[in-house]
């Protein structure tokens, strides 16, 4: 326990735990989007692929802990930070000015709150199914959890895909500021190498939320159709 | 040259102060911002008021004394010089200009444009040494090292410990500066010995004092007079992590 409080005392291990955090966090939707873009090969594959997580059982209850831990400690860690920051600069400059801080680096707390706020609906919508309980208990063919299908009819709704879209291009904007700064937060910092990474964080970045809202924007377009026997509300 | 100065104004350390704005003539553009700024004092002592206060010392930008916020950059919008080196002739006539304070909790106002930057001492109190043996000279050639460790050792060096990292910090950070005090050592041989222990009573010192996190966005380094590299904070972040983790005592 004294290890974790000495952790959060210092602002550099805070800044470890947010590196490391987030660096799970990273890789965690990297196959997320591997994963959704299944729905680019059709329903079978899709339904299979979910029903393949959902038969994970207990183990895919200990990744999910496992990422709701993380994510927690994602934000006490960020949360800490900003109050302390915030606390480092009581009068402000009557002139505010910055010579090369991006917006994205500027806006990382924003960025990271409305990511909050938006994985909230995405459970609601389709983990917890909450939010459209008429997609939630479709099965296609062979009887198997149509997920496909839930998905294809949840993105039909337009202001749903902008809502999604307009969260993964948030998300973007906050990648891109957040993986250069795990290198360097955790000690990785070379002229050898700089330039790969800050290549890397961007092309890492867009991988992530084009793979992302090629899933919306599909169904929008049709490329992402419902099978045959399944019909729209 | 005739300018307008939105200048702090505060009386002593407990005093609220306020942005004051001045106008000024006969500025000449080969003189230095401090001077434009002595010009202003000696036309305020003659009417009868307070002149401004700043600190300066060699005005030949190496002591890292001055220290003014130029319309919210540190030291001004000319890359790696001090505000002592920056001259009027990067200014227009008529231009307005804001001059501020650093701004930190860790830095308070002792008055108008001065600050407290004792946290900086009180940092390298805490390990910002070599301990050696005092009495007889070493002999020259005694610890070999190599010229590209003695470059990168001297590049960190280079710090004058103004402050201006931390005033351009968005979080008033002070990373930039104990990071290159922690790195100048890290190259050398002579620096090994008390390595972990320095890392870690710096960093804590740094906690102490009230500055806030970093946050990479790397203003420290824009406006840094000696152009000290962000892969310093790099270095630190390393060294506390291993230290942090084997460090005995």
């Amino acid at each position: 326990m004294s290890a974790l409080v000495r952790f959060f005392q210092s602002t550099i291990l805070s800044k470890v735990v947010m590196a490391g955090t987030g660096l799970v966090l990273v890789l965690f939707l990297l196959g997320h989007m591997i994963g959704n873009l299944q729905m680019h090969i059709g329903q079978e594959k899709m339904n299979v692929y979910a029903e393949t997580l959902q038969h994970l059982g207990g183990v895919l209850w200990i990744i999910r802990s496992g990422l709701l831990l993380f994510l927690v400690l994602h934000i006490i860690a960020s949360i800490r930070l900003k109050a302390l920051n915030l606390s480092a600069r009581p009068e402000a400059y009557a002139f505010k000015n910055t010579v090369k801080a991006t917006l994205a680096s500027r806006t990382m707390i924003w960025t990271g709150v409305m990511i909050a706020l938006f994985l909230t609906y995405h459970l609601l919508h389709f983990t917890i199914k909450a939010t459209n309980p008429q997609f939630g208990g479709l099965v296609d063919a062979v009887g198997r959890h149509d997920v496909y299908s839930m998905v294809v009819l949840g993105y039909q709704n337009v202001l749903i895909s902008i809502v999604y879209i307009a969260a993964m291009v948030l998300l973007g904007y906050h990648l891109i500021h957040a993986i250069e700064s795990m290198f360097q937060t955790l000690g990785i910092n070379h002229p050898k190498y700089n330039s790969f990474i800050h290549r890397l964080s961007v092309t890492l970045s867009l991988v992530i939320v084009i793979g992302f809202i090629s899933i919306p924007v599909g169904v929008l377009f049709g490329w992402i159709a419902l099978p045959a026997g399944v019909v729209a509300l | 040259m005739k300018l307008k100065l939105h200048i702090w104004r505060q009386k002593h350390a407990q005093d609220k102060g306020k942005m004051v704005t001045y106008e000024v003539d006969g500025i000449i553009e080969d003189m230095s911002f401090l001077e434009m700024l002595d010009v202003l004092n000696e036309k305020l002592i003659v009417n009868g008021e307070e002149p401004v206060a700043f600190d300066h010392d060699c005005r030949e930008g190496i002591c890292g004394a001055c220290s003014l916020t130029i319309n919210g950059i540190p030291h001004g919008f000319e890359k790696e010089t001090t505000i002592c080196q920056l001259h009027m002739r990067h200014f227009k006539d008529g231009d307005t200009i804001y001059i501020e304070p650093w701004r930190a909790r860790a830095f308070p106002v002792i008055k108008d444009l001065v600050v407290d930057r004792a946290a900086f001492d009180r940092i390298m109190q805490a390990g910002g040494f070599v301990s050696a043996h005092t009495g007889g000279v070493p002999d020259a050639n005694a610890t070999p090292i190599s010229k590209i460790d003695a470059d990168k050792a001297m590049d960190y060096a280079a710090c004058i410990g103004c402050g201006a990292c931390v005033a351009a910090c968005k979080n008033a950070s002070a990373m930039l500066f104990v990071a290159a005090k922690v790195s100048q050592y890290a190259y050398l041989p002579q620096g090994q010995p008390e390595r972990k222990k320095r890392v870690l009573n710096m960093v804590a010192q740094m906690d102490a004092e009230g500055f806030g996190g970093c946050t990479n966005q790397y203003e420290c380094e824009a406006v840094c007079p000696k152009g000290i590299s962000v892969a310093a904070i790099a270095l630190m972040n390393r060294d506390f992590l291993k230290a942090s983790l084997t460090d005995a005592s």
